[in-house]
């Protein structure tokens, strides 16, 4: 598997930490209440096919990322990077 | 179907043509009282129960490939009872004690072997735990020494003691542990839950489950709708797949585990050896092939096949553990999908929809559970209590806090188990 980092081009998966399912961008409100910190923090969409995650270019240029991919081919649909979705 | 050393000889001289197969392949009735969903080892050691323990026989289990075709079929064999946190130790100590029963109970040779699983240490801190650990393992009931090193260096003379970063400070080792042969635990469950009347059918998807006021009604499937009081879904891996059909949003990732096995070699391992600090573990099956594994490949993945990063990984802790196999070659690799819980310990329970109950979160852990869980499933679903020695095995566990069961004490958090 190669990820193409927006900042380095493409790079070999051993460059990367992998975070998690990108739902970590959408923390709830400190106030939201028990249940939707518990479907933030457990529950999972896990969806087979087209997904996305949370990937850090730790062995380049620290960047982190949004990846989508596909779980069924591990095919690499698209990587920006994550600050652009937070921002 | 009778087995004898007579009928292999029989057999073997008029070309094989005499085998009958040992399971009916029905046509899925319009009406059962309990649908098992997969027909892994866990779906069919769950309808084997029910038809044996509670005497409930008029039971399909649905599978979407073949008996023997999933997890069950692509796993590393390994059988053992090392738990420490309680929850999880009465769980694996119930289910070992059903293999050590489970040859005389199916009368199928599941090649159960209790060759023992070592665990190494490589620390003074990983040693004391270990004790701990240990001490847990004895006081549930079940067996454990301490080994100090030159014990573990009788009883595995071939791995490397001199390890500049992993010396070896000794072993826990669990006795009663061992390996058996994962395709005949299938074929033995499958047999004997046909036997006593339970319909295995196989290349049937479900496709859709049928809830009604909060009341299941049945399934839609590939090979059309079945009505049923009851559902048990039992999938590891697609378990998010299935239980959206019912509405459900699991705490639960699917990521690829893989697993290796080498040219068949000399007998050279004395039973199944653990390299926790290398995510590693091996064993030789009789055919004399190692069989080892390492950790998930870390990203949710449903390909049932894996990166080279993780072989990487794995192939340099076989060689840091023992240098000695470094020509053997691997002759094959694999990939199950697992079912990822985030404090790595699974569900057993009934969800909000009557009559639908669930069976995930194996992790990388499921076969050494196949008669425990098929055992306390079946008295959930008959009894609608759950069974004591899975009774911690709860879905609101997570959103509580409460009796979490994390045994690597990461956290429970997704990925890091």
């Amino acid at each position: 598997m190669r990820l193409n980092c927006p900042i380095c081009g493409e790079r070999d998966r051993r460059e990367f930490y992998y975070k998690g399912d990108a739902v970590e961008l959408d923390r709830p409100d400190p106030n939201a209440g028990s249940e939707a910190w518990d479907d933030y923090l457990h529950n999972r969409d896990n969806p087979a096919g087209e997904t996305r995650d949370l990937w850090h270019h730790e062995s380049g240029c620290g960047a982190w990322l949004v990846v989508t991919r596909n779980t069924l081919t591990h095919e690499v649909l698209r990587c920006e990077l994550a600050g652009a979705n937070t921002q | 179907m009778g087995y004898s050393a007579l009928k292999i000889i029989k057999e073997g001289l008029f070309g094989q043509r005499g085998w009958k197969p040992v399971w009916r392949d029905p046509e899925p009735k319009s009406e059962y009282d309990v649908i098992v969903i997969g027909g892994g080892g866990h779906g069919l050691s769950t309808a084997y129960y029910l038809a044996k323990e509670h005497g409930i026989t008029n039971v399909a289990v649905l599978e979407k490939g073949y008996i023997g075709g999933g997890n069950v079929g692509r796993n590393t064999t390994i059988v053992r009872a090392n738990y420490m946190l309680p929850g999880n130790s009465e769980f694996y100590s119930h289910s070992l004690k059903l293999w050590e029963n489970m040859e005389q109970d199916l009368n199928y040779n599941t090649m159960m072997s209790q060759r023992g699983v070592m665990m190494l240490c490589h620390s003074d801190g990983q040693r004391d735990m270990f004790a701990r650990r240990g001490n847990a393992m004895v006081n549930q009931g079940d067996d454990a020494e301490l080994l100090t090193p030159e014990q573990v260096r009788a009883e595995a003379p071939m791995i490397d003691f001199d390890n500049v970063r992993f010396p070896i400070y000794g072993g826990l080792m669990h006795r009663r542990g061992g390996t058996a042969r994962h395709d005949a635990v299938a074929w033995g469950y499958a047999r004997g839950a046909d036997q006593r009347g339970v319909d295995i059918i196989q290349n049937c998807e479900v496709t859709g489950i049928d809830i009604e006021g909060g009341v299941v009604k049945g399934v839609q499937t590939t090979r059309g709708a079945i009505r049923t009081k009851k559902v048990a879904i039992v999938v590891a891996g697609r378990s998010s797949l299935v239980g959206a059909m019912a509405g459900l949003r699991l705490p639960i990732e699917s990521h690829v585990l893989q697993a290796f096995v080498s040219e068949g070699l000399k007998p050279l391992m004395p039973g199944v050896i653990s390299f926790g600090m290398g995510h590693f573990y091996i064993s030789q099956s009789d055919k004399g092939g190692l069989v080892f594994g390492g950790d998930i490949d870390f990203y949710k993945s449903y390909a049932a096949r894996g990166n080279l990063p993780m072989k990487e990984h794995v192939m340099e802790a076989a060689m840091t553990l023992m240098p000695s196999i470094a020509k053997a070659k691997v002759l094959r690799s694999w990939g199950g999908v697992m079912d990822m819980s985030p404090d790595g310990s699974p569900i057993i329970d009934k969800t909000d929809t009557q009559g639908l109950f669930l069976n995930c979160g194996w992790c990388y852990g499921g076969f050494k559970a196949v008669p425990g869980s098929g055992f306390s499933y079946a008295h959930l679903i008959a009894t609608g209590t759950h069974h004591a020695p899975a009774a911690r095995f709860l879905m609101n566990r997570f959103r509580s806090g409460a009796v979490l069961m994390d045994e690597e004490g990461t956290g429970s958090q997704h990925n890091l188990h």
